[in-house]
């Protein structure tokens, strides 16, 4: 698909994104610099979205569940067992792959149509689940993580995670490690099944490739991106809440991932920022931002169902990974 | 009050959400069945239904039984037109692609909603119902208004199933759903039954809601639930069959009905919502499996 291209355009082009990234740090005044940090984390999610999504073609309405198991397998571990943040951070990362392996067990039963509405389902089984141990979770009302929990203590190290350059760094290294993360899995054997699933899955049976293992791995690695993204967002911004297991948050990284371009590694980012500064341009003039996001969805599925970036690999740069 | 009294209740209850659940369900599982798509704004259809019948009923006001009878005509047929513009400007040219069709709904869902919440505000609204009659029971005296309201949900259920056997507006839907193509070659005007497939649906949702306004208030955010609880009576009832609608929609509201009066409500829509689920990855086909085609 990409041709006879050298991969080094290919990695010094995401190399390039990661110190742009990193320059921004010092240039953006301090309402952009904490947007962007929130940015990034969201992207993360919207990469792990793509996974399966893009690459796999696999259409979850359901990826909420594994951001929000990310998330309050964080915040649970500090709220009521006080551990500190790398291993709460584990904690959310185990969360999130031990339910995509679960509910990949079930869901992956079906395909098409049913695939949706069946992880559409189990997240919404999640949510419930969320407002009926109360108890635990905090309900609809959800957990406020204390500024003490969330400065991290690696060895001589100290990062403070409330502190706007310490988030930013921290949601930089996250995003650059799952890009690349993305980037090598693509373009290694392993993602040209995943591409060979999504175009023909009986011919790729045929070829002797178990498609349901893959598939099932695919849905692992895309949840556990989610998780890490979720958990990364309740250390950061020191929030936990229902809301973010709700139907919303897992049409949200469909919508960005469809706007950047679905199956590129830089679309997630593209998608996300795009959205994210429509709608907080939008904001300015009307309060009505889900009109906006229900006529893109629209707009997109009508006459751009490539993306931005899609579109620009398909008319000028076909060597865009 | 005594148990058997109590249960008795339940029961009524659960008919009376039983019946508006059947006519929503039969609209989602009409378009499914006919179109091979599903509808994530039904539920939005639902919602215009209920807030459009305030709007007629508050402008008219007079006697609530003519605001009522106002609200029972316009709101489904406006509804019917946002759907039938719908289908023809966006779901025709995505050529019911099922991805697609679910993406677009869902910008049609928040588009709806958020038009709702701009012009209709967020408060909960009542209808007066058309008349105010208790039935006096040995053990409680009951709305007779919400056992109109079964009795009325009975003849539409009727009424359609008529329209769908017996008359010719019947058969070109059932030949397009047999097989699309084949339709076409015999010169039946898909397109055209497509949008009027889909009109009809978004129809049923709003009459059901227009119901059961006097009862529950009119809100924006309303569609939620019956969207999901449609799902449910459509996959248990078997994805495209109309008798199992209706027969998964009563059990589906009965027991919805007993269950949220005798334990918590979040719990009974959790374990009803992964018990579907579940009923969706095992038996595909529905409970009451009409064999897939």
């Amino acid at each position: 698909m990409t041709g006879e291209v050298s991969p080094l355009r290919v990695y010094l082009l995401h190399a390039a994104i990661i110190l742009a990234l990193f320059a921004l740090n010092f240039m953006l005044p301090p309402y952009h610099h904490g947007l962007m940090a929130r940015i990034m984390v969201l992207a993360v999610f919207a990469m792990g979205y793509n996974m399966l999504f893009g690459y796999a073609g696999l259409l979850s309405l359901g990826h909420a569940m594994f951001f929000a198991a990310g998330m309050y397998g964080t915040g649970l571990a500090i709220t009521h067992f006080g551990t500190g943040v790398p291993a709460a951070f584990a904690c959310g990362i185990v969360a999130g792959a031990v339910l995509a392996f679960a509910i990949g067990l079930l869901a992956l039963r079906t395909s098409g149509v049913a695939f949706m509405i069946v992880t559409m389902m189990f997240s919404q089984v999640f949510y419930l689940a969320i407002l009926y141990f109360a108890a635990w979770t905090g309900g609809d009302q959800g957990m406020v993580l204390q500024q003490a929990a969330r400065v991290a203590t690696l060895g001589p190290l100290v990062l403070d995670l409330s502190h706007p350059v310490g988030r930013y760094m921290a949601a930089l290294a996250l995003f650059a490690i799952a890009l690349f993360a993305t980037l090598i899995t693509v373009r290694s054997r392993w993602g040209r099944v995943l591409v060979a699933i999504r175009e023909n899955e009986e011919r790729t049976r045929m070829l002797g490739y178990d498609t349901f293992a893959n598939k099932l791995a695919v849905t692992v690695l895309s949840g556990t991106i989610a998780a890490a993204a979720g958990s990364a967002f309740a250390l950061l911004f020191g929030y936990v809440g229902a809301n973010f297991a709700a139907v919303q948050y897992s049409i949200l990284p469909l919508l960005w991932v469809l706007l950047g371009g679905a199956a590129t590694t830089l679309g997630p980012l593209v998608g996300t920022v795009v959205m994210y500064y429509v709608t907080d341009t939008a904001s300015s003039y009307t309060s009505a931002w889900l009109l906006i996001v229900g006529v893109v969805l629209i707009a997109l599925v009508l006459f751009f169902p490539k993306g931005i970036l899609g579109t620009l690999r398909e008319r000028w740069a076909g060597w865009l990974p | 009050m005594a148990f058997g009294p109590h249960l008795f209740l339940a029961l009524l209850e659960g008919l009376v959400s039983a019946a508006v659940l059947s006519l929503t369900a039969l609209g989602l599982s009409l378009v499914f069945g006919v179109m091979r798509i599903v509808n994530v704004a039904h539920g939005e259809f639902f919602m215009l239904g209920a807030v459009l019948a305030w709007v007629t009923s508050s402008m008219l006001g007079g006697h609530p039984a003519l605001g009522f009878a106002a609200a029972l005509v316009a709101p489904p047929l406006a509804v019917g037109a946002v759907a039938w513009l719908a289908e023809r400007l966006v779901l025709q040219r995505l050529e019911y692609n099922p991805e697609a069709t679910i993406v677009a709904t869902i910008g049609l869902l928040y588009i709806i909603q958020q038009l709702a919440l701009t012009f209709y505000g967020p408060e909960a609204r009542p209808v007066p119902p058309p008349f105010n009659y208790r039935i006096l029971l040995p053990w409680f005296g009951y709305s007779g208004y919400k056992l109109s309201i079964i009795a009325f949900s009975a003849l539409l259920l009727v009424a359609t199933w008529l329209v769908l056997t017996r008359t010719k507006v019947g058969l070109l839907m059932r030949a397009t759903q047999y097989d699309r193509e084949i339709a076409q070659a015999f010169a039946i005007p898909v397109g055209r039954v497509y949008a009027g497939v889909f009109a009809l649906g978004a129809m049923l949702a709003a009459i059901a809601a227009v119901l059961i306004v006097p009862i529950s208030q009119a809100h924006y955010l309303m569609g939620h639930d019956p969207l999901l609880l449609s799902f449910i009576v459509v996959i248990i009832g078997g994805l495209g069959s109309l008798r199992g609608t209706v027969v998964a929609a009563i059990l589906i509201g009965l027991s919805d009905g007993i269950i949220s009066i005798f334990f918590s409500p979040t719990l009974a829509k959790m374990v009803a919502t992964l018990a579907v689920a579940l009923v969706l990855v095992f038996r595909p086909q529905g409970l009451f499996g009409a064999t897939a085609r």
